[in-house]
């Protein structure tokens, strides 16, 4: 039902093929599991952009996913640690809770714009941070520590999920969990933006007024776009959460925030894609430049200030830009 | 003819500044009424009031009896009452046709959700958005722009994509806001044929503000004059172009902004 080009299937078969297949191979024969870990989080980060990604497509400028993030990754802990639940089932609670909670804050703080938006979803990141420390729920400075891996999930005795306890490898389960995970979000994604919904936000994106005169109730589609942008950072979160089998506060900070933004300018902001692009090169980029030692940072900033005055429109663009495909 | 859209009373305070007093007129089924005054006379105000982008102090809008006024704009909108903007309020980065298919999402059948999965009401709603667009495309002679980027485009093509993403959501009543504002004669003619068409094919009722006095002279049925925020005249244009109140209010500005 959905119609995508001839290049459109390859490029798919070829990234399907890279993550399921050939990836894990590799790591697998080198023996670098510690690879899993690191793609896994990519991966995760990956997630939470997508969100930040999209309140970028309605013109606001989201620099509170960590809040999310840090709110999913608690109510996936103390519904897995405090009321026993499993935690395939907490996952989606997670996401949902965030969503929840992300309508709450949108009501008052979506009416801003521009830089206003983007300071106080900037402020939203350390008031979390704070909660957390401030409520017994969290258990404050300590966190919550030692989180169960996932469970096992059977319908009629037989086992969909095994239990990743019992794993010789969680963390190539987990990295497959995440892989699928990601995929979901990315598809989920480029529906949304190649929908009606995404074409309504495009109208909202370029003038707000003139969306509204033509009957777009703006203030309804910012709040349902922000809900799903924070399930994106719950679901992440989460996931972060039952990987590191710990929570604390200080598990995504404003730094954290700053970063999902920072994928998001570096993959393009024009395109579904660039997120996950940006967060691979932005990760990686930062651990490869971990030679230079002090000046790690120097050039790191530096890179990023060059690389979005020449490509303001992100890494993608390189690639439009060849194929003649966008102007 | 009964009153299509009914103004009663309004009246904007902004502080101790009275931007409309008191203002109260009818629009007629099917008719071209212009809103005209010096600069200052609150036509702007009272353009918003009516689709809702101003709450009023005081006093109504009706549309068919029922009140518009102080609602959202996207509910004004959804109810028929559709406004245009000046030159620079468009969708910079949409070409004209997609924003001819965006304005239209009024009259999807399936939901957001629809769409999300491709439902096949969806992919109907889609195709019918795309034929729509095309029609309207050549009603308004845009064929040869279609597929330009609105930031591309100049002035004048500006102003009659305004008006083609308004007539997109089919409205009953459509708002103009100054649309032979910087137009040469050859433009403004152009535009008074094609709202013209607009009201005669389409069977749509028009509202306008307008500086422009002699294209309100000759595409209105009638004409509100607008002074110091206060109605002082309405009728039909031969009415205005003899009221004396009309003519002191007028020379007593800019003489340029006659025009005439």
């Amino acid at each position: 039902m959905i119609k995508l080009s001839m290049f459109q299937w390859v490029g798919l078969a070829i990234f399907f093929l890279g993550v399921f297949v050939i990836v894990p191979m590799m790591i697998v024969s080198t023996g670098r599991t510690d690879l899993f870990f690191t793609l896994t989080s990519v991966g995760l980060l990956a997630i939470a952009s997508a969100g930040v990604w999209l309140t970028f497509y309605i013109g606001r400028i989201n620099i509170g996913q960590g809040a999310f993030a840090l709110l999913g990754a608690y109510v996936s802990a103390i519904l897995v640690t405090k009321a026993g639940m499993s935690f395939w089932l907490s996952l989606p609670l997670a996401g949902l809770f965030a969503a929840f909670v992300a309508v709450l804050i949108g009501l008052p703080i979506l009416r801003l714009r521009g830089v206003y938006f983007a300071m106080i979803t900037l402020v939203l990141t350390q008031v979390f941070t704070l909660t957390a420390l401030a409520l017994p729920i969290t258990n404050g400075a300590k966190g919550i520590t030692s989180i169960p891996l996932p469970g096992a999930v059977s319908i009629f005795g037989l086992t969909l999920i095994p239990d990743f306890a019992t794993l010789e490898n969680p963390r190539q389960a987990f990295y497959f969990t995440t892989a699928i995970l990601m995929v979901l979000t990315y598809a989920a994604l480029y529906r949304i933006v190649n929908s009606r919904l995404g074409h309504l936000c495009r109208s909202m994106q370029q003038n707000e007024e003139l969306a509204s005169s033509i009957g777009v109730n703006i203030s309804y589609i910012r709040i349902l776009i922000f809900a799903i942008s924070s399930f994106f950072g719950g679901i992440g979160g989460a996931m972060f959460g039952s990987i590191a089998q710990s929570v604390y506060p200080s598990s995504f900070q404003v730094a954290d925030s700053v970063n999902f933004m920072l994928n998001c300018f570096l993959g393009g902001l024009g395109y579904v894609f660039g997120p996950m692009l940006g967060t691979l090169v932005l990760y990686f980029g930062w651990d490869l430049l971990f030679e230079l030692g002090k000046y790690q940072m120097l050039v790191y900033s530096s890179l990023l200030i060059i690389l979005m005055l020449f490509l303001p429109n992100g890494l993608l663009s390189l690639r439009m830009r060849k194929s003649g495909g966008q102007k | 003819m009964s009153a299509l859209l009914e103004v009663r009373h309004v009246t904007k305070k902004f502080g101790g500044l009275i931007a409309n007093n008191d203002i109260s007129f009818d629009v007629k089924e099917n008719e071209i009424l212009s809103v005209i005054g010096p600069n200052g006379a609150g036509k702007s105000t009272l353009f918003k009031m009516i689709s809702s982008f101003l709450p009023t102090t005081s006093g109504e809008v009706r549309y068919k009896g029922e009140r518009i006024s102080n609602l959202k704009p996207h509910v004004v909108a959804r109810k028929g009452i559709v406004r245009t903007f000046q030159e620079t309020t468009i969708f910079k980065s949409m070409t004209v046709r997609e924003s001819i298919v965006v304005a239209q999402h009024l009259r999807a059948k399936a939901s957001l959700a629809g769409y999300f999965w491709g439902s096949k009401t969806a992919h109907e709603d889609v195709e019918s958005f795309g034929n729509y667009a095309d029609d309207l495309i050549d009603f308004l002679g845009m064929a040869e722009i279609a597929n330009e980027q609105a930031s591309n485009l100049p002035q004048g093509n500006l102003r009659a994509l305004g008006i083609a993403i308004g007539l997109a959501t089919d409205p009953k009543v459509l708002l103009l806001d100054e649309p032979f504002a910087g137009m040469n004669h050859e433009e403004t003619m152009r535009m008074v044929d094609l709202i013209r068409k607009v009201r005669d094919e389409r069977g749509v009722t028009v509202l306008l503000v307008e500086h422009d006095m002699p294209a309100v002279m000759k595409i209105s049925d009638r004409i509100v004059v607008l002074n110091f925020g206060e109605k002082i005249a309405e009728g039909t244009p031969l009415e205005i172009q003899n009221d004396e109140r009309v003519i002191e209010a007028y020379l007593g500005s800019a003489d340029d902004e006659i025009g005439m």
